[in-house]
């Protein structure tokens, strides 16, 4: 028998790689539905133009949670209400790579562009907590001389230090906090700009989130959906 | 023209349209789907008293764009920038042609700008050659990620594309508006990449590049763009509808552009039927930077709001502007040096 709370968690670890947020926060489940060790999902997103590439990542990844769900025998995923449903449907069932969905059309697998989204999700949590201890009074060379222990506890560290580890830069508490996605430190000269920029980095995230989520409401005011 | 405590404003809209997405010009499953996109964005960010039924935001009247824009709008000059998507619409959606019987009638309010696409090789290159002598054309709007056939989009670096700037050039076409927002190709790529922008703005500095949408969403590689070439603007068609649901983020949106870009190369566009004027010109006028953000961002004077709304475009059309208006300088470019990441 299939635990339906482990398969909600199992998709609130499956994120949208451009927002850094679960599908299961922002509404992207349109439903589940579990029959005997076959689950079911199908996925919606905010507009029918939304990108095929995140598309096609977000839809692997859930179908690649739900198998690992104890029970589960079968996982289906499909996405719903889009300009490529079918191909990515389709393509995800069959256990296809991006380029072989999307025969012509894509060049290459998704890895570059994964990696340079996690990328980016990093530096938005730095922005953030870089951020939030300018608005408790640090200097820029205050906030440049912390290390990971330095900082203080709360959500955006956790999420912070998760991403870390995705990009391969370690958790040693004694590591640096200001780092590029190189993990390379960053002083003198580049502090100020390097904040400038990781804050402009959490002010995309941001806005896209809330945009998203925002045209997903609208585009799902009339419908019955349940959000899962 | 906008008037509010004793301060006046002439308003350029950067940004109009005169489109036909009618289930009858519509013509394929992509039409629908993209009218219906563009009217989740007009209903999610517009006051609720703005909102059109969808059946008239497919089709609205030349009444509707002309009560909008200048009777109701406040808006002075507004420029037509044409939408073809000939693959998603019979007649297309909103092209130069349509744009070119409006303006007839009403010569002084618009300014006609064209488009073309590099995947229409010579003939296309003639056929813009023909359109810029027959409609004066002084400025394009490129939209690189129309679908044509099999391909799903270009870049502005592709050799084709070189051909037509340079074209653009020697015809003294040199306001290219560039839409960057959602785009489907190339699939493996990130979509909203605008990485190209940077590419022809080095090769084409005497073109001025106004990039649509600011890059939203992706403003740090927007910005970083914007500080290495002098001749990148930014439209803020879609950014600043936010100012109704979102004016914390707007403004913070607004504050990184004049950090990045400057107050002299940001322009105000409505994207009208996504969203009217008279609204955001209101919304806009009024707007202060909150009192937490003025360290970082400074404050919006109503020269900074001047210049946004309508001298920066007067500048750069070369649009007259009625002595009543307070002449504002532009700021020096040493004075502006924004930090640049290593």
């Amino acid at each position: 028998m299939i635990d339906l709370e482990r398969v909600r968690a199992a998709l609130a670890t499956v994120r949208d790689p451009e927002l850094d947020e679960a599908l299961t926060d922002l509404g992207f489940v349109a439903s589940i539905d579990v029959d005997g060790r076959c689950v079911r999902v199908r996925l919606r997103l905010p507009t029918y133009f939304c990108a095929p590439n995140f598309a096609f990542m977000m839809t692997a990844d859930a179908r690649a949670a739900l198998e690992a769900v104890p029970g589960v025998g079968r996982a289906e995923v499909t996405l719903i209400d889009h300009h490529a449903s079918e191909e990515i449907s389709s393509g995800v069932a069959n256990r296809q790579g991006f380029v072989e969905t999307f025969p012509g059309e894509a060049t290459e697998e998704l890895d570059g562009l994964r990696r340079l989204f996690d990328a980016k999700a990093f530096l938005a949590r730095q922005g953030r907590l870089a951020g939030e201890l300018r608005r408790r009074g640090l200097t820029a060379v205050e906030i440049a001389s912390l290390r990971v222990m330095d900082l203080p506890e709360s959500d955006d560290k956790s999420t912070y230090l998760a991403r870390r580890v995705e990009l391969g830069l370690g958790t040693s508490t004694s590591a640096p906090f200001l780092v590029d996605a190189a993990g390379r430190t960053v002083t003198g000269d580049a502090i100020e700009p390097h904040l400038r920029f990781i804050r402009a980095v959490a002010l995309s995230l941001e806005t896209n989130a809330s945009f998203c989520k925002g045209l997903l409401a609208t585009r799902y005011r009339s419908t019955e959906e349940a959000i899962a | 023209m906008y008037e509010k405590d004793g301060e006046k404003y002439f308003v350029v809209d950067g940004h109009t349209h005169f489109w036909d997405a009618s289930p009858e010009n519509t013509s394929n499953k992509y039409g629908e789907g993209f009218i219906k996109c563009f009217y989740d964005y007009h209903a999610n960010l517009s006051p609720e008293e703005y909102v059109w039924p969808l059946e008239k935001y497919r089709k609205y009247t030349e009444e509707d764009l002309m009560r909008d824009l200048f009777e109701e709008g406040y808006v002075d000059v507004a420029i037509f920038q044409p939408t073809y998507l000939t693959d998603f619409y019979d007649e297309g959606f909103n092209t130069t042609e349509q744009d070119a019987v409006i303006k007839d009638k009403h010569p002084d309010r618009f300014i006609l700008n064209g488009s073309w696409d590099p995947r229409d090789g010579d003939r296309g290159l003639e056929e813009f050659e023909a359109k810029v002598a027959k409609y004066k054309l002084e400025g394009v709007k490129l939209y690189t990620a129309e679908w044509r056939g099999d391909s799903k989009g270009w870049k502005l670096t592709d050799d084709e594309s070189l051909r037509y700037l340079a074209k653009c050039r020697e015809l003294g076409v040199n306001k290219i508006h560039v839409h960057k927002g959602p785009t489907i190709w190339p699939l493996n790529r990130d979509s909203f990449d605008v990485a190209d922008v940077d590419g022809a703005a080095t090769e084409f500095q005497d073109l001025t590049f106004v990039v649509e949408h600011c890059g939203l969403p992706r403003l740090e590689d927007f910005c970083w763009i914007a500080t290495q070439e002098t001749n990148v603007w930014a439209g803020l068609a879609v950014v600043i509808p936010f100012i109704h649901t979102r004016p914390r983020q707007f403004a913070k949106w607004l504050g990184e552009m004049l950090y990045w870009v400057g107050e002299d190369k940001i322009t105000f566009a409505s994207d009208y039927a996504l969203w009217s004027p008279k609204w955001l010109v209101e919304q806009f006028v009024d707007m202060q930077m909150p009192e937490d953000l003025v360290p970082e961002y400074g404050e919006l004077t109503p020269d900074i709001k001047r210049k946004i709304l309508g001298l920066n475009l007067a500048r750069l059309y070369d649009i007259e502007v009625p002595d009543e208006i307070p002449t504002v300088s532009v700021e020096a470019a040493e004075d502006r040096a924004p930090a640049v990441p290593a």
